[in-house]
């Protein structure tokens, strides 16, 4: 499983929380299009088996692989953010940045034949509409460590007290 | 039109034709969706006295108005058809993407007719449509067949309705699966599997307008936040299996076939042991804050590895009313017939009827041969190797099993016939659908509900049983009331089912689960869909709307006063044990009852609908042809 080792923060899912209800790409998709279709949506659920259901949307990785993947440099990436800027004047949906992806967090906008991916929200104050909505608090805007010293937390208890 | 597109889609298996119906918005705003709008498609579109697996009894679903939007629980469909088991109306609802996946294809709702030479399985992959060959998909179970489409059509967003081996063999309980969810009841998997369709498969790509969506969002966002609270709290933490110690404590848990009502291992089988011990995963259905699923696994003994979603409907059908007091033997029973595409609920009944007509040696241990038990076995209670056999054997339709695959009603009246004995006596039914978790005998609203039942012995769209346990009447005794109360809840149930909206969310609104608070706030949520100006009594009105067409459905397929029954045993044997012991439901009792509901439902006396009552919601067709 290949892993983001970003600094940045992204839109994680905690898949012990998530229930697969997939109204994180209701408000995504209404919120990037205006129109509720999930097809459109940033973040993806996926049920991977019966009891697999997680959502992926951007990892804003380091030196993001799909920034150097795209042949028309239509991709940059925010330097204090980390998020992904895809230039609509400049790609023309050759797809290498989904093929780069390995989170599979890009898509091409079947209208535009364009490519699309995550950016938090970012034009909105209260930031992204995927975490305002999820109704377990499963989906978190978070960073790698913050992640990490949150399961060292979570362990810790567990060690000590047994509480799951 | 906003939130539908007005278009209703056919498909012809016999001639592999389609074709477009446009229904006007006047014929939405009485018939809204889910079950009512599939039952009117089916009243619309059946040969009237068809056999139920002939070519003449169409599948018709219906989606809902929330579908694909924000709402929360509103990602249900509606199925009917005429049921193989009832013989009456078969309405089914389920909630899945698959419906989600149809409205953005741009249709309200399909009509599927005739019958296929072939195995196929249909797809609708927007405004086209596909006869896709099935070969290789048979024997495979509903979730091997969902995943064998995604990956033919190499993408993770198509979704489909399938059904499973019992589907295709036409067990008569058999039953539709999306996404690990079902359409549970009235068998509308032999339906299918009689027009040899596998799977109705979709890919929508369309958005879905609504009229006002900011307001909409801000109302569904209001709504989601109060689904996290209290209300819905016994969902979310156990799920619906938290009704075993109540029903149990309340002496209604059916035990043995309904011979007792309190079960002495209930513990073993309650809610509480099966998140203790078995809980591996809480899963929710489309566009549902709620997530009520409680996926469990067996973890020792011979079903290990057995996991399904497990609901009290499904278990207590299973294990004490098969006498069984161990929850791995009830997982790996419901997860064979999840897999195998059938009713849990109606197969637990019918292996209840099985043991006590083996354990009155009626049925013997040769009765019961098998492959994997060529000697045959004792079908005792408390077998589990029986249960999980016996299931296996409908699904299969093998031995007993294809006896077993007819339901009680079917099976018990050909062994009747056959021995001349009186099984009926035991076979636990009404109109042929079998009964569910509540014993009616000591919850006497809940009594006349069911018996009056248009498909037959179903909890869900008869609400009775919540006044009566709640306490709102006295749930032993009659009284001038009941009809009133009766009408009251299967009307309230029945607004839930044709929007559809989950029922779990019934108490999200203002904490109180009636009509007062629920109505003004689902109004809003339909106006700011459909642009429409609804008020509180035309939510009210879509429950008689609904309950009328499936009525009258049934009224036209020659439905009489007498169908409206109880079984046997429910009017015969008072409860010997627990809280509710000593009470049954006499057959005056069940007469004066019945007199009150057809009065409150301004019906005649021998139970059909006044021309005028027709006519004033909007249905004149109808009142021309079974008005009296």
């Amino acid at each position: 499983m290949p892993t983001s080792t970003s600094k940045y923060r992204y839109v994680t899912c905690d898949a012990t929380k998530c229930v697969g209800c997939q109204l994180c790409e209701y408000i995504c998709s209404y919120a990037k299009t205006g129109e509720f279709n999930t097809y459109r949506s940033r973040i993806r659920t996926v049920r991977a088996q019966e009891i697999l259901v997680t959502a992926v949307t951007c990892r804003t990785c380091e030196d993001a692989p799909c920034v150097i993947a795209c042949p028309r440099d239509s991709l940059t990436q925010d330097a204090l953010t980390g998020i992904i800027h895809i230039d609509a004047g400049r790609c023309d949906g050759c797809t290498w940045c989904i093929e780069a992806c390995d989170f599979g967090a890009i898509s091409i906008n079947p209208g535009t034949k364009l490519a699309e991916i995550c950016d938090q929200c970012e034009d909105l104050e209260e930031g992204p509409q995927c975490v305002k909505w999820c109704p377990k608090e499963a989906l978190e805007l978070t960073t790698p460590d913050q992640r990490a010293q949150e399961a060292r937390r979570k362990l810790a208890i567990q060690e000590v007290i047994g509480a799951r | 039109m906003y939130g539908y597109s007005g278009k209703i889609l056919h498909i012809d298996l016999t001639n592999r034709k389609t074709w477009v119906e446009q229904k006007p918005e006047e014929w939405y705003k009485i018939y809204i969706g889910g079950i009512s709008m599939a039952a009117r498609l089916c009243w619309e579109n059946i040969e009237v006295g068809c056999d139920p697996l002939s070519p003449g009894n169409p599948i018709c679903i219906a989606n809902g108005v929330f579908a694909g939007t924000p709402v929360p629980v509103g990602g249900k469909w509606g199925l009917a058809c005429k049921s193989p088991l009832t013989g009456f109306m078969g309405d089914s609802l389920s909630g899945s993407w698959f419906t989600i996946a149809l409205k953005r294809a741009g249709w309200d709702g399909i009509v599927i007719h005739g019958a296929s030479p072939d195995w196929v399985y249909v797809l609708i992959d927007d405004d086209r449509v596909e006869f896709r060959s099935a070969t290789r998909l048979l024997g495979m179970n509903t979730f091997e067949t969902e995943e064998a489409i995604r990956e033919e059509m190499n993408d993770d967003q198509v979704r489909s309705a399938t059904i499973g081996v019992a589907g295709e063999k036409q067990v008569l309980f058999a039953n539709v699966t999306n996404d690990g969810r079902q359409a549970g009841r009235t068998g509308h998997g032999a339906v299918w599997g009689s027009k040899k369709v596998k799977a109705v498969a979709v890919r929508g790509t369309q958005g879905i307008r609504v009229a006002d969506p900011e307001t909409l969002l801000k109302l569904s966002f209001n709504i989601v936040d109060a689904a996290q609270g209290p209300h819905t709290q016994k969902y979310r933490i156990l799920g619906t299996v938290s009704n075993v110690l109540n029903m149990n404590r309340l002496g209604l848990l059916p035990t043995r076939n309904y011979q007792q009502g309190v079960f002495e291992h209930a513990e073993l089988i309650s809610g509480e042991h099966l998140h203790d011990h078995h809980h591996v995963k809480t899963l929710a259905c489309a566009q549902c804050p709620i997530g009520c699923e409680q996926m469990s696994r067996a973890v020792t003994g011979p079903y290990v590895g057995a996991m399904s979603g497990i609901e009290y409907e499904s278990l207590y059908a299973v294990s004490s009313n098969c006498g069984i007091g161990e929850m791995e033997a009830a997982i790996k029973a419901i997860d064979i017939c999840d897999k195998g595409g059938m009713d849990t609920m109606s197969a637990g009944v019918t292996i209840s009827w099985a043991m006590e007509t083996f354990e009155r040696g009626i049925f013997t241990k040769e009765d019961f041969k098998c492959k994997k038990y060529p000697e045959g076995f004792d079908a005792n209670f408390g077998s589990n190797e029986a249960l999980v056999t016996l299931a296996e054997m409908i699904r299969d339709r093998e031995g007993i099993g294809d006896l077993l695959a007819l339901g009680t009603r079917k099976a018990s009246a050909k062994v009747d016939e056959e021995r001349g004995t009186e099984t009926y006596k035991w076979a636990m039914n009404i109109k042929g659908l079998e009964c569910p978790g509540y014993d009616a005998r000591a919850l006497k609203t809940f009594a006349v509900g069911l018996a009056t039942g248009t498909r037959g012995a179903c909890h869900n769209r008869s609400a009775a049983y919540d006044p009566d346990i709640q306490g709102e009447v006295n749930r032993f005794t009659v009284d001038d009331t009941r009809g009133r109360v009766a009408r009251e809840s299967e009307e309230y149930a029945a607004v839930y089912d044709t929007l559809p909206l989950c029922k779990f969310i019934r108490r999200c609104f203002t904490g109180k689960a009636d009509r007062a608070g629920a109505w003004p706030s689902i109004a809003q949520l339909v106006n700011a869909t459909t642009g429409w100006n609804l008020g509180y009594d035309d939510i009210d009105l879509m429950g008689e709307r609904a309950h009328t067409i499936k009525k009258a459905f049934n009224i036209r397929e020659g439905w009489t006063r007498a169908d409206d029954h109880l079984p046997y045993r429910w009017m015969n044997e008072a409860l010997k044990e627990g809280a509710s012991a000593g009470y049954m439901v006499t057959s005056e009792e069940l007469e004066y009852m019945k007199d009150l509901y057809y009065e409150a439902k301004g019906w005649t006396k021998e139970g059909l609908i006044p021309k005028e009552k027709l006519i004033a919601l909007g249905m004149p067709d109808i009142a021309e042809e079974i008005g009296v």
